[in-house]
């Protein structure tokens, strides 16, 4: 079992990192990228702040989209991992601590899929 | 500057602290925020969105070795990771209101904090004291590897463990950190847990708690990819290359070293929060 999660793990990191790292490649190979000021907060647009959005950007293969992407699923690693406890507490038959993992597991939710409303 | 030297100079610089952040257990998420905000002059809540998305790069790989090895005890685990992860999103949350130059000011002296309790010299307490009722029922208790075989211990203070990492949670939400130091006291000192499983634990928990926060800075367009981009993929690589050298061991003059640049950095944040230049 640890075995299975230690390499969801690190496969994990690894894409996330991989898609961020071609974003990143197709996002400098640009040539009209304006001067850095990340001084003023403005807040990224829409379309980089929804999963649906992301999907769709990086769809367009737009680098910040698939950097985007690879973010999203570099936070979606530890959700994985949850998951993956549940599972197996579910195996073992331990149903308080199946409980207690789900609930952990809506929280990560709640905050991948709805928490932009706070 | 323009984006390629942007992303090349703060590449560089992730590199450096997941390096260093690896060699002294500090970890590179907690330089990650001063640095950005400090040195490239980069609005702290994006900073704390790229200092988010590294802290759940580096513990998910180090989680992925710890696990393996029979140290951390899952259950705790998972159970403190409730508090943890509502302390995320309160902290999460408190900090979408704040005024930022409060959160550059609370952001140092948690800075100073971490500083200060990696140098402290870990106190031994006896792992074998009688059983606890909340750690029975919640059959928290367990073994682990020593030179002298495996050991058992028993686990105590859940309600005191279970506050502080719900505190843990709140800073971790709030200030873009992995709160190791905070998560690594509360079972350490007042659960009474074995220090290796403590460490263990605690790295296993920092990813799940930084992922809740990180949700909801990404819903509300904290996270921007040019930014975070180079942090992670340095501070990924800088992390890997530190803990392939120095596999484990940590030399103390390089912690004090660490500690003291830390403590400057503090300095400088609740300088600059109190100043409004943040």
């Amino acid at each position: 079992m640890d075995q299975i999660m230690a390499v969801l793990l690190r496969s994990g990191v690894l894409l996330a990192a991989s898609l961020v790292f071609i974003g990143g490649v197709v996002y400098l190979s640009r040539h009209d990228l304006p001067a850095t000021n990340y001084r003023v907060f403005q807040g990224e647009p829409q379309e980089l702040r929804t999963v649906g959005g992301i999907l769709r950007e990086a769809g367009e293969f737009h680098g910040r989209g698939l950097i985007q992407l690879g973010l999203l699923l570099l936070i979606a690693t530890p959700v994985a991992r949850v998951l993956f406890s549940v599972l197996a507490f579910i195996y073992e038959r331990d149903w308080t601590y199946v409980a207690i993992t789900m609930i952990v597991l809506s929280l990560l939710c709640y905050s991948l899929f709805g928490g932009g409303g706070l | 500057m323009n984006t390629l030297e942007f992303t090349l100079l703060v590449g560089m610089g992730s590199l450096l602290a997941g390096f260093l952040g690896s060699l002294t257990g500090l970890g590179g998420g907690v330089v990650i925020v001063p640095m950005l905000t400090l040195l490239f002059r980069v609005d702290i809540r994006y900073a704390i969105g790229a200092a988010l998305v590294s802290v759940i790069a580096t513990s998910s790989g180090a989680a992925a070795a710890y696990v393996k090895e029979g140290y951390s005890n899952v259950r705790v685990g998972m159970f403190l990771e409730i508090a943890t992860t509502v302390g995320a999103l309160v902290g999460a949350a408190v900090a979408l209101h704040l005024h930022v130059s409060v959160i550059a000011i609370i952001f140092g002296f948690a800075l100073i904090y971490s500083a200060l309790s990696s140098l402290r010299e870990k106190s031994e307490h006896t792992t074998n004291g009688p059983p606890d009722h909340i750690a029975t029922w919640l059959r928290l208790d367990s073994s682990y590897p020593t030179p002298n075989g495996v050991t058992q211990y028993h686990v105590r203070g859940v309600p005191l463990g279970f506050a502080l990492m719900f505190g843990a949670g709140v800073l971790s939400g709030l200030l873009g950190i992995g709160s190791g130091a905070v998560k690594v006291l509360a079972m350490d000192q007042a659960m009474k847990l074995p220090f290796k499983v403590s460490t263990t634990t605690s790295n296993f928990m920092i990813g799940v708690t930084a992922a809740a926060s990180a949700g909801i800075y990404l819903s509300r367009g904290y996270i921007d990819p040019g930014i975070a981009m180079p942090v992670m993929l340095g501070v990924l690589g800088g992390s890997l290359v530190g803990a392939r050298i120095l596999a484990g061991a940590t030399v103390r003059s390089l912690r004090l070293v660490f500690a003291v640049v830390i403590g400057f950095l503090a300095v400088e944040m609740i300088y600059n929060g109190f100043a409004g230049k943040m």
